[in-house]
């Protein structure tokens, strides 16, 4: 049986890890390879970076990052940020990726995720879903909405029926990030995560609101999902990665505890 | 020194990227006479099983591969590598190698795991195995030790050739193979230490046929 995946996540500026919520912060805490590294020799089953960079000369920088991290790391890890083309996804993918993860650009071009999965396969195509609770509406019948630019830009879009087509279309995995969970530490929306591993069969990595381990278990168990996203709770060394296993492991989730 | 096969379905950089980390010479080549004069071969893979024998029949690499096995010169076969050395693939419904009695065949669509929930195709993630066989290249290996697979077939070699199974929906052979020609359906340049170890492994059994001989 599959065990349940424990992924941190790295948001990188300019070649250095940025601290805090995607879009928000830019604050210097370190060398993202350096982190790749110690994540992975804690036990991550996978770890993502995000490119929050804009310029073409940031760009370089990061694929630079990308391709030192693969030398240095022997476990599945994704990219994504800026992605908004099959040359982009190639160039993060030679530079050594397992993964790519695709957002506003999906969003904007749904056809981006079939030429995704027709260039490299349904693995190597996560979508990431920014997800606001709103009031239930004849186009939002789920009460979900997808949004982009981190939340600032609402699509009209319901999720689960976009989840729904992300999977036709191709997707190999959902990230499924809460916006109102995002940052607050009170755990994931569990609510949102439950509506979207059941509408879809493919694997839902819960995304925003990990505040302890307790919530990554609630996540795969009460949420349905296959990983656990993770940020802040070991980046500022509140918690392991491996103490994270531990106590979802105690609580009765299967994951990998030898490394 | 080890060559990895170069051809269009492979993953041959993170495999090279993994066995220079651990410190074991390695080119990545396409040159018979290289491929045939190295300790060992390793046969990776990525993409789909009828694309990749097109690439390697055009290339003349199924035959290379052919020769290198009949001289029992070491071959390690990794995920769609560990496919196409069987006779037939239901992907793409073809004729594969035929080095190793055996096939590859479709997961069902409708698995479940052991806990009820759905078995999705491909088969991504950390996976257990159950070692029948250990033989030389399963040596050193913690007993809970996981694997990562991606992959939407499985292999069903000849039975006294399987080493290890998993389960995912069902049971299914995660290694094969004998002393000298084995094969893997995991990524093990992807799967952490364990990975790695079975690279080291095969490198420690390369090193003495040669110095055997």
């Amino acid at each position: 049986m599959l065990s349940k995946r424990v992924i941190p996540c790295l948001d990188v500026r300019a070649g250095r890890l940025t601290k805090g919520i995607r879009f928000a912060g830019n604050e210097d805490i370190g060398d993202p390879v350096e982190s790749a590294r110690r994540y992975y020799e804690e036990g991550a089953d996978e770890i993502v970076f995000y490119d929050i960079t804009a310029s073409a000369e940031e760009r370089g920088i990061f694929l630079d990052v990308v391709e030192r991290v693969a030398e240095q790391i022997f476990i599945p890890f994704c990219v994504g940020g800026g992605i908004s083309s099959v040359a982009d996804m190639r160039a993060v993918l030679v530079a050594g990726a397992e993964k790519v993860s695709i957002n506003s650009a999906a969003v904007k071009n749904p056809q981006l995720i079939s030429d995704g999965a027709a260039a490299f396969g349904v693995q190597a195509i996560v979508v990431g879903m920014d997800v606001l609770r709103v009031p239930v509406s004849e186009s939002i019948p789920s009460g979900y909405e997808i949004v982009i630019h981190g939340g600032r830009k609402r699509m009209g879009l319901d999720a689960i029926a976009w989840a729904r087509r992300c999977q036709e279309l191709g997707a190999g995995e959902l990230c499924v990030n809460s916006i109102d969970a995002d940052g607050t530490r009170d755990g994931y929306e569990l609510t949102l995560t439950r509506a979207i591993s059941d509408a879809v069969s493919i694997p839902v990595i819960a995304s925003g609101g990990a505040g302890n381990p307790e919530h990554m278990y609630e996540a795969v168990s009460t949420g349905g999902a296959s990983a656990a996203l993770i940020a802040s709770i070991v980046h500022y060394g509140q918690y392991t990665i491996r103490q994270c296993k531990e106590e979802m492991a105690r609580r009765g989730a299967k994951v990998r505890l030898t490394w | 020194m080890l060559a990895i096969l170069e051809y269009k379905a492979g993953n041959q950089t993170s495999v090279r990227r993994a066995l220079e980390h651990l410190g074991i010479p390695c080119t990545v080549t396409a040159d018979p006479d290289v491929l045939l004069g190295a300790q060992g071969i390793i046969f990776p893979g990525v993409g789909a099983a009828g694309q990749a024998m097109n690439h390697l029949r055009e290339a003349g690499l199924d035959r290379v591969l052919r020769q290198a096995i009949d001289a029992g010169q070491p071959l390690l076969g990794i995920c769609l590598g560990c496919q196409i050395l069987l006779e037939s693939s239901e992907e793409n419904d073809v004729r594969t190698l035929g080095v190793v009695p055996g096939r590859c065949l479709r997961f069902a669509g409708d698995l479940r795991q052991e806990d009820g929930s759905p078995a999705p195709v491909p088969h991504m993630g950390w996976n257990s195995l159950t070692l029948h066989r250990p033989g030389r290249l399963l040596a050193h290996l913690a007993p809970d030790a996981e694997f990562y697979f991606v992959h939407g077939y499985y292999v069903e070699p000849a039975p006294e050739l399987v080493m290890a199974t998993t389960r995912y929906g069902r049971e299914f052979c995660s290694v094969y193979g004998r002393d000298g020609l084995w094969a893997v359906q995991f990524h093990l340049e992807k799967s952490g230490r364990p990975g790695l170890q079975i690279l080291r492994n095969f490198f420690d059994y390369c090193r003495e046929v040669r110095h055997a001989q």
